[in-house]
Order: C-alpha cells, then structure tokens, then sequence
C-alpha cells in the first residue's frame, strides 16, 4: 500500500469542460490493501464524475461500514461525505436526498452492507426508487473482519483458507431488477471501460440506478476455488452488450455495425448507445432482463453491462409530490404559519 | 332502584368512568361528554385507557370534574357507565361507596352485580336503540349518545352546548344531526321520567377555562414540528406515538402546500422500520433539513446506534419519545416514564443525549419547536420525552402561541461567504471554546467545506485517526459541549419565591398535575414542600442548588426503578440517602392520592 502520493501532474493532463483536470476528482490516498478492486472503482467513479462534468461540491457521497464504505474518503474530495453505520446508507442517503433533491446522491456499499445487515435498508430503497447510484463493491467476503464468506458468497466456492460455502447466494442484480429497480447494471472492477460509462448512465438516471460490481478481495478471496477472484471473474463475464453512455448534447461519435445497436434515451435527453451481445435480452423488459441474468448464472456466467432500464423512471420526490425546490432551502415565510393561523387552530380546540 | 343517595351535593368534583367496547364508536360519543363539561368553563380530564386491541376488548374512559383545576387523574369512581359485559363486575366493584351505577337494562342485572352500597340506574339502552333506528351500526352508535342524553339530565350539562357541538362535529353532513340529538334526548327523557335529578354529584356553569384549550400532547407535537419549520419527518407506526406523525401530516397538508404549484413543502416518509426512521432524520438534517422522528418502547431501543452516531459526528437530531409501559412490548397502551435512562444514555460508549421533559400540550408544542433550535445550536440529537397519558389523552392547556418575529435559529452554519474568508475550515475545532464546532451543510461552496461525516474517530479537520490524544482530545471537547447545553435547556420551574422547607419535591412530565395537587393536599395537613419542576437534562446550577439546599428531596417518577433519581445520583453525585422515590409504575397516570400517602407517611 501506498502512504504518499505523488504531487506531480503532467502539465498537459485534459481538463473538462469545468476546467477541471481528473485529480480534482480524487480523494485522499487509499489505505486498503495493494490490488484491492475498490480503488480501481473508486477511480472510475473519479473518472466518470470528471467525464461528466459534475461539480464535485454537488454530489454527496455515502456509505455504510466496511472495506467499501471506506472509499468514499478516496474519491471526490470536494463532495460532502457520510460514512455511516452497518448497512443503513440506504436510509441516510435518503433523508439526505429529501432535504436537497438537487444534488447527485453516491452511495457505495459492499455484500456485507447490502447484502447482509443492510438487506432490509435495501430493498426499500429500492422500492422507493430513490434518485441515487447505489455501487455495491461485491467481494463475496468479509474483508475488514478478516474474509468471512459474505451473502453474496456463491454456493460451492472456497475461500482462502480452504472453507466451502455450504449457503445459497443472494444475487444482488437479479434482486434488484425484482424489487423495481428502474436502473441495473453489473460490472467488474478491473474492465474500466465498462465500469466508468455505466456510472455515467447512473448518475444521469432519474431514479435509482444499481450497479454491482465484482470487485475482488485481493487477500481473502483470490484464490483458487472463489469464484469472485480476479481469473475466475475474468474467465466467466459474458457481456450483454459493449455501450457508450452520451450525455445530453453531446455529438454520437462512436460507430458501430449497422443494424446492432440501440439507443436508450434517458429522461434528460442523454443517450445510453448499446451494441447488443446478448441473444433474447431486452434491456427495457424487466422479465427479459431476470431471465438474462438467471440463464447466464445456471451457465456459471457472470452477465455484465446494463441489464435493466425503466426508461419513464418516477423518482421518490416525483412520487410523494415535494416541491421543487430544495427543502433544505425554505424559509420561516413558507414553513412557518405565523400566529394568526394559531389563532385559528386554537380555536378548533375549544 | 335508587337505593342510597349520596348524602352531600358534590358541584364540579367527581369522577365519571365509563366501561365501553373498543371499536364500537364510544370515543366519539364519551368525548362529547367531555367537551360539553370544558365548554361549560369548568376544568375536567379524560383518561383513554384502552386495550392494544382493534375491536372487541374492554376499553375505559374516566373523566375527572374538578373545580379547584387539579387535572390528574383521581382514585375512586363516582358514577360509572357500563355498557360492557365483559367487565361489569370489576367495573361494578370500582364504584365508591354511596356512587352511582349506571348500566343497560335491557336485559335484567344478575345478583353478582347488585351491591347494597351504591346506587343503579338502569337504562335501556339497546331497548331504545333498537326500536328508534334500524341500521345495525347505528344503534350500536346512538346507544353510546343516548347514554350522554342521561349524563346531561342527571349531571345538568346544559343541552344547548350538546346541540351546538354536533352541529359543529357533523357540519356539512347535517343530515346526521337530527338522529343524534333524537338520541340525546331519548336519553335526558328516560332520566326525567324514571328518576330523580340531577343526582347530588352535579354540574354547575363556571368560568374556570377562560382562553385555555382542550388538546393532546401529540397533536401539540405534531403543530410544536410544522411551527419549528421541520420539512422531513420520517417514521414507523407504533402506539402512542402513531398520532405525532398522523397529525404533522394533516396539518402539514393544509398549511404546507406551495400555492403556486400545489406541490408539498415537506416530505413525510413511512419507513421500513425505526432503524431507516432514525437514519432518515440524520440524514435530513446532516444536509440541512429540519427533520425528526417520533417512536415509542421497543422502536425507541432500535434506535439507538443511529443516536450514537448522530452524537459522536455531531449531527442535530429530533426524536420524540411518547414513553409507554416496558420493558419489552410490555403494556402498549399504558403509560410510563421509564425510557429516561435509556435516552440519557443511549448507544454505546460515552455517551449522553439532551433531553426535554414537556408536562402539558402547549410545552410539548413549544419543546418540540424549540427542539429545533436546541438541535442544531448544539449539533446534537434532542430528545422530548413525553408519553402516553400526555400524548394520548386531550388535556386542558393554555393556549398555543407563537410570536412572529421568531427566526429560527440554525447554530454555528458556516455559508459561502464565511467558507470564502477562512483560510482553512476545521469541521471539529473549538473556535468559541464552548465545544460547538462551526459546520457545512452539503453543496454550500465549491472548494472549501467538504469533509466526510464520520462515526469514526476524527481529527479536528475530519481526518479520520487512531491517535490516542486526538481522540481525547475530542471527547473532552464533546463534555465541554455538554456542559454548555446546561445553559441552553430551559431552566426548571419552582413553584416558589424562594426556599421554605428542609424537604423538597421533584417532579416532572405528566406526573406534575397530581404532583401539584398532592403538593396543596400536604399543606392543607400543614406538610410544606418546596417544589422543582425539571424541564431538561443535563441538570444546570439551579436543579444542583435545590437539590443541596434541601434536607430530603422526594422525587416522583413513573417507573420502578426510580430512573430519575438515579441520573441526579450519577450526573450530581448526590447522596442517596437524602432522596427518597415516590413511584407508581402499574401503567395508569399517577394520582395525587397516592403522592399524598407517600409523602405523608414519610414524614410522620
């Protein structure tokens, strides 16, 4: 591990249309193990963020307990942070999201926090289709505790220290898309190229966007017989489909065979280009997306890319009908009735 | 079968019960009664005391008349209702000597029923139900009115204030007025020609209420939080504390509409459970909003590391605690004051809550308002401990108000400006010495103000550390920062100019209208007591220096353990033996017969 980072920049490093070059985008230096898939996602939310041209001071960032809730202190050092207590960012992140829904909410969680502890938080927030991005960093153990199986262990696979998982599995994906989720993705930490447009497409998604990605525990778990190594992730992800996310305005550059591709228009007018690999999918159909998700886990495949968009996604606020302004923004003169309309009220008591 | 009449004429000073169904529509037609006597100016008290039940179960409701204003409850019935057989002979045996029980006689008594030392008056009720109304439903309600038709015969509630109050209560549905006063009358008829009256227990027209109100503890909340300018209230159901939340959104959507778009100026949400309820709220408020909770019993245990968290990294919380019977599920609709230690100090480590202590619905209005402010000048959880009979049960209160030129105050907020002029933002550091450090709400500037709210520990400037000194460094700060919200609760009441006694009494919450009235009885027997009130914990100078200057201090709480007494032990270091518990803890409120026993026997 690292415990200096170097200061030197190359001076002709991009910057975005803010003026911003990518180390505006980090955090402080990470203090998880050498390898650790986390980083490499927390680096790819840096990058997508710095692609996007997001303020940093506009997003918040959150999360719960583990090696995966550390994160949040090594990307976007100018974004207000929470790292909160086992499992419960779900429920921060939503109180958080009630009282400004102006701003970018990113939550980051681990199996441990979701999948475990957090299951309840989870699933409701699901529900509610909370305008957030939920990451979970899916490692299939315990890493701060020493690499006990998690939840999202598979069935059959070994740990490090030779232990079989005797249990089911949750499969996070596969849950989401069953709890309504309006967004779903599944990635691995080491293929950026996928990682970084599908965070893209989740911070421009109104309305809760999922996305699991495998990121494997470099101490615990990436051994021989784990099936959330580095090889064996490698050897089984079966794409759904190679994608560029394009934002609002943006010119479609990117080409492809004619015939194989399809947009996927977002609510602000962004656009999700899919160059379609899988064979009966159809990422706008929830029951398509299920069985592409159980047939390729029965084919012991790890489906990523974007596997589910509700493409008229009704966020939380849509649905409870708050203003459209921030609530944290209101003043005494719209929050508070004044004493006359006391008056009134007492007078209903007597 | 008027055996026995009470021998002395009683104006405004008896007790009522009335032994009723749950689920049979008795609260709309028992609280008429109430309303009609508060409506006459003369001071009463109901009591709910009901089963945790839908339908079917016995449920009771007693109301005290007092002329001298004690609102607690008393021991004793005077007349009792029943209209349940389910209970009938425990509520027969509950009757006072020489008192009145008023039962359905549509059916014959049995001989287990009869005493020789009380007074019946039988009504048939469902007799005469039945044959004025053919609608099941409606004659289950109507018996409830005709019974209230009797009461006001045999008591002298004036009808007229019976008759404006349904006209109010159904307006806009005038249809319904007709039956019910058809009831009413029924009623007042039957008593005119079966008995004599009024009976000597009696109503007379007085001018004791003046402005004051009739209200629930909980409906105050709910108003003290739309006034206080909270925006999100997340939350679970659970009884008592259920109606906070059902209040705030009845008001909050009338008064809390944008008028421009019709959209909401609040979000309420129904959480999963209390442990999403609580995050919520941290949440809510981590990013600026004004936001809380309200939970009882087992939920309020729940919530506990969201407590913890919400004290260690400093973020304003307000949660409302309607107290209720523990342990465990314990009784759910009894009423107690036995979450005191558990809120001082809840979750784990070191750490401890400020805590409000309200004792009538226009304080459960202020201190819920207040709450806010306290909340966020002292980047704190604030949590109100009220309960069940306050929250529940209407009581007659001064009127709320409000004094417009208020603004709320939002604490040590840094804004853009401020964040502009300062060369480095430590979100911990001591700036005033008071141990309130200065705080960010999200998205205030674009390079300075960030940092990562942790429950971890921390450095001055947020930076997460195992260093030992640091670390003490900030739980000294965080005492220091307790010792200043001594000085921000609000001071208690004393009940007098200045000490006058060796013996002291402490109560508070809901055990302070019988505890006043226990007060007076004792010095009428010429027992002089002077008397605190607490409003909050942390205990400032004036709780310590009442509590030395008096010999023997009894201290009145709503629980066994004497939970009360046992924070003053441990936060004043007080000496045992100098205090001395008066507790009632069987889950109905305290009555001042029993404080006035107590005491009594203490000091004699």
């Amino acid at each position: 591990m690292s415990y200096v980072r170097s200061k030197f920049r190359h001076p002709a490093l991009p910057k975005n249309d803010l003026g911003y070059t990518v180390d505006y985008y980090e955090g402080t230096l990470s203090t998880l193990c050498a390898g650790c898939g986390h980083d490499s996602i927390s680096a790819a939310i840096a990058e997508a963020c710095f692609q996007l041209n997001i303020e940093p001071h506009k997003v918040a960032k959150l999360s719960g307990i583990g090696c995966s809730s550390k994160t949040p202190a090594y990307f976007l050092n100018n974004s207000h942070g929470f790292n909160s207590v086992h499992g419960r960012m779900p429920s921060v992140a939503t109180g958080a999201n009630l009282a400004n829904r102006d701003l970018i909410y990113l939550g980051v969680s681990g199996d441990g926090d979701t999948a475990s502890i957090g299951m309840g938080q989870f699933v409701h927030v699901v529900r509610r289709n909370l305008n957030m991005v939920y990451i979970v960093m899916n490692n299939g153990c315990y890493g701060l505790t020493k690499g006990q199986d998690s939840a999202t262990a598979d069935h059959g696979s070994k740990n490090k220290s030779g232990h079989i998982n005797l249990f089911e599995s949750i499969d996070l994906a596969s849950l989401a898309i069953e709890l309504g989720a309006t967004f779903v993705a599944q990635s691995f930490s080491g293929d950026k190229d996928q990682l970084i447009p599908l965070i893209k497409a989740g911070m421009s998604h109104p309305g809760f966007a999922f996305i699991n990605v495998i990121s494997p525990c470099v101490t615990f778990n990436n051994n021989v017989g784990s099936t959330k190594s580095y090889d064996y992730v490698r050897e089984h992800m079966e794409s759904t489909a190679t994608f560029d996310f394009v934002p609002l305005a943006r010119e479609i550059k990117t080409k492809y065979e004619e015939g194989s591709v399809e947009n996927l228009t977002l609510h602000d007018g962004s656009v999700i280009q899919l160059h379609k690999i899988a064979k009966d999918w159809n990422p706008l159909d929830r029951i398509s997306a299920m069985n592409a998700v159980g047939n390729a886990r029965a084919n012991s495949e790890i489906l990523t890319g974007l596997l589910y968009l509700h493409p008229n996604s009704q966020d939380l606020h849509d649905l409870i009908e708050t203003t459209d302004k921030p609530l944290n923004s209101l003043t005494e003169a719209e929050l508070c009735p004044g004493s006359e309309k006391l008056k009134e009220i007492n007078d209903g008591f007597r | 079968m008027l055996n026995e009449k009470m021998s002395e004429i009683k104006i405004n000073d008896f007790v009522v019960r009335f032994a009723n169904v749950n689920g049979t529509g008795s609260a709309s037609a028992n609280g008429l009664f109430t309303k009609a006597i508060f409506r006459m100016g003369i001071p009463v008290t109901p009591k709910n005391i009901f089963p945790s039940n839908i339908q079917g179960l016995p449920t009771w409701y007693e109301v005290r008349i007092s002329e001298k204003g004690y609102l607690g409850r008393r021991e004793g019935v005077d007349l009792m209702v029943c209209v349940n057989p389910q209970s009938m002979l425990k509520d027969v045996q509950s009757v006072k000597k020489g008192g009145y029980f008023l039962y359905d006689s549509s059916k014959p008594l049995h001989a287990q029923f009869i005493r020789d030392d009380i007074n019946y008056l039988g009504i048939p009720l469902m007799e005469l139900s039945n044959n004025a109304y053919s609608d099941a439903r409606q004659r289950q309600l109507f018996k409830n009115i005709i019974y209230v038709g009797a009461l006001a015969a045999l008591f002298e509630i004036e009808f007229n204030v019976l008759e404006d109050q349904l006209g109010e209560q159904f307006k806009g549905k005038e249809k319904l007025i007709e039956p019910n006063i058809k009831a009413l009358k029924m009623g007042v008829d039957y008593v005119r020609e079966n008995f004599e009256y009024p009976l000597p227990i009696r109503l007379e027209r007085r001018d004791l209420i003046g402005d004051q109100i009739l209200i629930g503890g909980n409906t105050a909340c709910a108003l003290g939080a739309i006034y206080g300018g909270a925006t999100v209230a997340a939350w679970y159901p659970i009884t008592p504390s259920t109606s906070v939340v059902d209040y705030f959104t009845k008001y909050a959507e009338q008064l809390r509409i944008d008028k421009e778009t019709g959209k909401k100026n609040f979000a309420i949400l129904q959480a999963e459970d209390e442990l999403a309820a609580i995050g919520m709220v941290l949440g809510a408020n981590w990013n600026g909003a004004r936001s809380f909770t309200a939970t009882s019993g087992p939920r309020r245990s729940l919530m506990n590391e969201f407590l913890g968290l919400a004290q260690f990294s400093e973020i304003t919380t307000v949660l409302i605690d309607v107290q209720r019977t523990g342990p465990s599920t314990g009784m759910p609709t009894r009423t107690q004051q036995s979450d005191i230690l558990l809120a001082a100090y809840a979750s784990h480590g070191d750490t401890k809550h400020v805590l409000l202590f309200p004792a009538s619905p226009r304080e459960c209005f202020q201190m819920t308002a207040m709450s806010f402010d306290l909340a966020e000048k002292l980047q704190t959880p604030v949590i109100l401990m009220t309960d069940l009979d306050l929250g529940m049960n209407d009581h007659v209160s001064k009127p709320l108000t409000w004094n417009d030129d208020r603004k709320y105050d939002r604490g040590k907020v840094l804004n853009a400006e401020a964040l502009e002029n300062l060369e480095r933002f430590g979100r911990y550091l001591d700036v005033d010495g008071d141990g309130i450090p200065y705080r960010t709400i999200p998205a205030t500037h674009e390079t300075k103000g960030a940092f990562v709210t942790r429950g971890s520990s921390r450095d001055e400037y947020a930076a997460y550390t195992e260093d030992s000194a640091v670390y003490q460094r900030n739980m000294d700060r965080l005492a220091r920062k307790f010792a200043t919200a001594k000085k921000l609760v609000p001071a208690p009441k004393f009940f007098q100019e200045s000490n006058t006694s060796e013996n002291g009494v402490i109560f508070f919450g809901t055990s302070t209208y019988a505890a006043k009235e226990a007060v007076e009885l004792l010095r009428a027997e010429n027992i002089v007591l002077d008397a605190m009130r607490p409003k909050a914990f942390p205990f400032g100078q004036e709780f310590e220096d009442f509590v030395a200057s008096h010999e023997k201090v009894f201290v009145i709480e709503q629980n066994r353990d004497a939970q009360f007494k046992s924070l003053m032990m441990i936060e004043l270091g007080t000496n045992p033996e100098k205090l001395v518990s008066v507790l009632n803890y069987d889950g109905m409120p305290i009555t001042a017969d029993f404080i006035f026993n107590r005491i009594k026997s203490n000091l004699s």
